[in-house]
């Protein structure tokens, strides 16, 4: 395969003004009339963009020291309790932590507070020690008094997902959002053609150190995320069929943008995150150009049944189809609909591009590639 | 003449009476379904404008009561928070009546009050708790 271009040669372009760079939903339809030769000649960078609840995110923080200083034990912001088992003022705000299981508030939204800069309750205590003698504090705080507060989020921009659809008898409230007894609908959480690990199936631009579009700032991919599988049986276009690959993301919150992270509660199911995600891809040969033009009759994923507990698979379907409106499962036809924002998606892949082609955003090469994996380990209960 | 949305609830042992059709034959109201989900053993709901004077769409109520259909006016209306949305679609997911949807061209949530039959779904499905119930 002949290489076309390199990321250096690209990042040069950007700086000269010269880069041709379209959103991911463009390149989709201009593949529908140019071969990928045409399109690896003529573009330079394709952006993406997903826009979705993902669970499993969350935010690092340093509240800074009282006088006299305190190592907190146990911390709540807004009586959300955060993890503060590291070092004395840092914490994790987990996005799905709550004080009760049935609180619509939670870990997410002390998040968009304080990146929307509003003050936030902290109440921490410890048992005090010679070296951290105060043993309570309790007090205002928002994203200018803290020191840090970075996003590091373990398992975000799922490469495709499952369709949920219910054939019990019964209304399920599941993080699928509400699904309606006997087939009455059917929801699905992906971007379709503009999501990032889609328009790269085989991640071969996207590795440890990719900086990327997160939460309305510049961020960067710092791991694979976790239940990160590429062993999932793919389709004759390379796409995975349903959840596969994932990226753990981190980026500064002092600059990131509620537009971008918003947080949510799912009725009987509790609090999740909604996390803007942009990711750019070099066409850096045929190859790439042939991923980039994926549209969303090529792109497929199973129909899981949420009603069942072994989540039975009802059938496959594209996401031509579900965007659409109408799929038909054993015979009968059902309604569909996302709860990822393809309208936020769309204006993350755009803002993206507008950041590469005025010069602000260069791509990057990544320092390590991620390795192939074979399936995901089940827990075992052995007791 | 008065026009009124009504949700009618068909018990699964219905009778088997025509009742729609009595009530544009006897009672002479003007009947424009909106929704129906109607079928044998089940409880089943229709969604109907009735058009009618006053005193008749009493009469009419009343006789749908006899026969064990419940008939609920819709005098409720469900508004939401635009500015916030964020057009995910969780909301439409639920809106078996059609007026939620989200646009395959803009991919924006849209509502079309005239198809709300108030069931009240959005209200828990939408993950920013955006809907509220206005009571008429």
């Amino acid at each position: 395969m002949s290489q076309t271009r390199s990321i250096e040669e690209i990042n040069d372009k950007i700086r000269k003004g010269k880069a041709v760079v379209l959103t991911a939903e463009q390149v989709a339809a201009m593949g529908r009339e140019s071969s990928p030769s045409e399109i690896a000649q003529k573009v330079d960078v394709v952006t993406t963009g997903t826009f979705g609840p993902m669970c499993s995110s969350g935010l690092f923080i340093n509240f800074g020291h009282t006088n006299p200083p305190i190592r907190m034990e146990k911390v709540t912001l807004n009586n959300v309790p955060v993890f503060a088992g590291i070092a004395a003022v840092d914490a994790y705000i987990g996005a799905t932590e709550t004080a009760l299981p049935n609180d619509q508030y939670g870990g997410a939204h002390v998040i968009e507070d304080l990146i929307a800069g509003k003050d936030i309750l902290l109440q921490a205590s410890a048992k005090g020690t010679d070296c951290y003698p105060r043993t309570e504090v309790k007090t205002l705080i928002n994203k200018d008094t803290v020191n840090e507060m970075f996003m590091f989020n373990p398992r975000n921009a799922y490469q495709n997902y499952n369709v949920a659809v219910n054939s019990t008898s019964k209304i399920k409230h599941t993080y699928m959002g509400t699904l309606l007894p006997l087939l009455g609908n059917a929801t699905f959480s992906t971007s379709g053609e503009l999501s990032p690990l889609i328009n790269d199936p085989e991640l071969r631009t996207i590795g440890i150190g990719t900086r990327i579009f997160f939460g309305g700032t510049t961020g960067y991919v710092a791991w694979h995320g976790t239940q990160f599988n590429t062993g999932k049986p793919r389709n004759e276009h390379g796409i995975p069929i349903g959840n596969s690959a994932t990226l753990t993301l981190i980026g500064n919150a002092k600059e990131m943008n509620t537009q971008f992270i918003r947080a949510a509660y799912f009725e009987k199911y509790g609090v999740s995150m909604f996390v803007g995600v942009g990711i750019p891809i070099p066409v850096l040969d045929e190859d790439m150009a042939h991923r980039v033009m994926i549209d969303n009759s090529r792109i497929e994923t199973n129909i899981i049944d949420y009603g069942t507990p072994d989540h039975d698979i009802l059938g496959r379907t594209n996401y031509q189809s579900l965007f659409a409106g109408e799929i038909t499962i054993n015979g009968k036809k059902v309604r569909t609909a996302p709860l990822s924002s393809i309208k936020v998606a769309r204006d993350i892949a755009e803002t993206l591009r507008r950041e590469i082609l005025s010069g602000n955003f260069m791509l990057t090469t990544p320092v390590e590639y991620f390795k192939k994996t074979k399936g995901l380990n089940c827990l075992d209960i052995r007791l | 003449m008065k026009s009124k949305r009504f949700v009618l609830t068909f018990p699964p042992e219905a009778s088997g009476e025509p009742i729609t059709y009595n009530l544009i034959r006897k009672f002479d109201i003007m009947v424009n379904i909106v929704k129906a989900d109607v079928s044998p053993g089940h409880i089943g709901h229709l969604v109907m404008e009735m058009t009618a004077p006053k005193k008749v769409l009493e009469d009419g109520m009343e006789y749908m009561r006899q026969h064990r259909v419940e008939c609920v006016p819709i005098d409720r209306k469900i508004t939401y928070n635009k500015d916030l949305c964020v057009h995910c679609g969780a909301c439409s997911a639920v809106c078996f009546a059609g007026a939620l949807t989200i646009s395959p061209q803009t991919a924006e949530l849209g509502f079309d009050p005239e198809k709300c039959v108030v069931c009240e779904l959005c209200l828990t499905a939408c993950p920013l708790k955006l809907f509220r119930i206005d009571i008429g």
